[in-house]
């Protein structure tokens, strides 16, 4: 069985857009300053509290709006294990696979509570809610954003697949 | 399945090498042009760059244009329009402009965006160029990065749903009013991962300045391209702009007649009324007849969305004669140096100065929250911009209603939200 990405969940609703991962006044200043406000707006204690391998779980349309990838980065930077969505706007999904943060889509989000440890298999496409005892399905990738992934994102990619002359 | 193509897909088709593709195949096809702005170009993929070999496939191919932060208010932000020029000197990039207006404005009015051709950018509302019939997307700066080392990227060809307008639209209601309406049908996520077509005799006799914001904000429904299909008016717009070779060089694109489509929905246009986004999302969207006479503090004009001289000119009609309220600022921010000459030359700026209006450098200004009319807290603010996301514009506690400038004047001389029709 693949390895799975473990952690608590942080719950979130709908819509939430890419300004609340990267708030614009924030941004022309460097990862580690823009990190620290990420989903401030909605949930204050998120980037302090937030621990490695958290998963961050939400309703639908994560990520709409501008295309800016400090919003994956700031997860990243953060150390949030994935994001489990409903679905995902199609900007910030192509950025997160790109920059290797696994995003799977789940249409029972609604069903974890905020602070259940959660084990994501996404190769497998299960999520096991170990709080409750319960699993469910997710959306697998198609097989070559699965290689983008696996690889770490679309640079390492493309360097072992199209730079190496 | 139909045995015809959808624009979206005959674009994608021929830029993949491919005799025909279909929606859900994933294909890696080559952009005709590449977009970078000032915050999410350069600065974002030079060290990677350099470290990948630091060679542009295709350098011709790639556009470079400093808007958000030009002109500068921060220390930080002309950092970033030196690193942004420095960097295109240096890998020769010949479409290079600031100082011009916002990207996606001067690409039209350059020429960059042809109908036909794959245009991608790093930013959002690059969708934008779908006006033009152009396949028009926007991409992160990582995926940018490939396609600079690579030329070419992956798609999966969307579905393309069809929206139509017919009738004609009643005065007092603009393109904007349109795509709110379609916004709020639809919400935020609706047109998610698909390829919006136009159609219907009102996009067919609307003017391409009014078209472009309808194509820009198909992206606050998640849209992948908002695609007009390329007519007379799209050829008329583009004959000044480029050169004789380069316009006979042209190959428009547009759907087949037995083109599939996921879905089409059509609107009577006779019936729509003026329309707003209540805070704090664009979808969240009712009839201007319904919403609460919010007081506001100010009335915004600018943007990609909203900036442009059809715009202006809107504005000046319903302000021409009256003021702003008092205790309201009116801030008019035309998309692009072009913009803000020609309504200078028209007397539009004259009109608007008149009323009380002030006028700003053109640019992103404070669509993004960048500078030159960003709200404080609690504030109130009605704009003819395209996001009304908490603490786009300002502090989180400020609030923003999306309308279209003629609604935004309206507010601007009332000192609350109105209909703009009780002033024409
Ligand atoms: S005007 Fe606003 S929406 Fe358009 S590119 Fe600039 S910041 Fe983005």
């Amino acid at each position: 069985m693949e390895h799975p990405i473990t952690g608590r969940a942080w719950k979130f609703g709908d819509n939430v857009d890419t300004g609340q991962m990267a708030i614009g006044q924030y941004t022309r200043q460097g990862v580690e300053v823009y990190s620290a406000h990420c989903l401030e707006n909605l949930r204050p204690e998120f980037p302090t509290e937030v621990r490695p391998r958290d998963i961050v779980v939400a309703g639908k349309n994560f990520g709409s709006g501008s295309s800016r990838e400090t919003a994956v980065l700031a997860l990243r930077y953060l150390e949030v294990g994935a994001v489990v969505a409903e679905f995902f706007s199609r900007l910030f999904f192509r950025n997160a696979i790109n920059l290797g943060l696994p995003v799977v889509e789940c249409s029972n989000t609604a069903q974890i509570n905020d602070g259940d440890l959660i084990e994501l298999y996404p190769v497998q496409g299960r999520i096991v809610n170990i709080s409750q005892e319960n699993s469910y399905q997710v959306q697998t990738l198609p097989d070559h954003l699965m290689k983008i992934i696996q690889a770490g994102g679309l640079v390492p990619y493309l360097e072992q697949n199209y730079l190496t002359s | 399945m139909g045995a015809g193509m959808t624009i979206a897909e005959k674009i994608l088709a021929r830029q993949s090498g491919n005799s025909r593709v279909s929606a859900g195949d994933i294909v890696w096809a080559e952009p005709n042009t590449a977009m970078m702005d000032d915050p999410l170009g350069p600065k974002m993929i030079q060290a990677e760059l350099r470290r990948l070999g630091n060679k542009i496939k295709f350098p011709e191919r790639v556009v470079v244009i400093s808007d958000h932060c030009a002109p500068p208010s921060t220390i930080l932000q002309a950092d970033l329009l030196t690193l942004t020029r420095n960097w295109s000197k240096e890998y020769g990039i010949q479409r290079f402009h600031e100082y011009e207006g916002i990207c996606h404005q001067v690409m039209m009015e350059k020429g960059y965006v042809r109908p036909g051709e794959l245009v991608v950018g790093t930013d959002s509302h690059t969708v934008m160029g779908g006006a033009l019939g152009s396949f028009a997307t926007g991409i992160g700066s990582t995926e940018m990065l490939g396609v600079l080392l690579t030329g070419q990227m992956w798609f999966r060809v969307p579905e393309t749903l069809r929206i139509k307008w017919d009738g004609i639209l009643p005065d007092g209601v603009m393109a904007k009013d349109l795509i709110l309406r379609i916004l709020g049908d639809f919400g935020s996520g609706g047109l998610t991962y698909r390829a919006v077509e136009f159609g219907g005799s009102v996009v067919e006799n609307m003017s391409t300045d009014q078209r472009f914001c309808l194509s820009n904000m198909t992206v606050e429904g998640g849209a992948k391209a908002g695609l007009i299909p390329p007519d007379r008016e799209t050829l008329d717009y583009l004959e000044s702009r480029l050169s004789k070779s380069e316009l006979e060089s042209l190959s428009p694109i547009v759907s087949d007649a037995e083109a599939s489509y996921c879905d089409e929905k059509i609107y009577s246009a006779t019936e729509v009324t003026p329309m707003i986004a209540l805070p704090n999302n664009p979808a969240n969207v009712c009839s201007i007849t319904e919403a609460s006479r919010e007081k506001i503090d100010q009335a915004y004009i600018g943007s990609c969305a909203g900036g442009r001289l059809s715009d202006l000119i809107a504005v000046a009609r319903v302000i021409k004669g009256r003021h702003v309220a008092s205790g309201v600022r009116l801030i008019v921010c035309p998309a692009s140096r072009t913009v803000y000459q020609q309504a200078l030359k028209q007397g539009v700026l004259e009109t608007l100065y008149e009323s009380g209006a002030i006028i700003t450098a053109a640019g992103c200004g404070a669509c993004g929250g960048g500078h030159s009319g960003v709200l404080g807290a609690g504030e109130v603010c009605i704009s003819a911009t395209n996001r009304n996301f908490k603490g786009r514009m300002g502090d989180p506690s400020s609030q923003v209603f999306l309308a279209s400038p003629l609604s935004v004047a309206a507010a601007a001389v009332t000192g609350e939200i109105t209909d703009p029709r009780t002033f024409i």
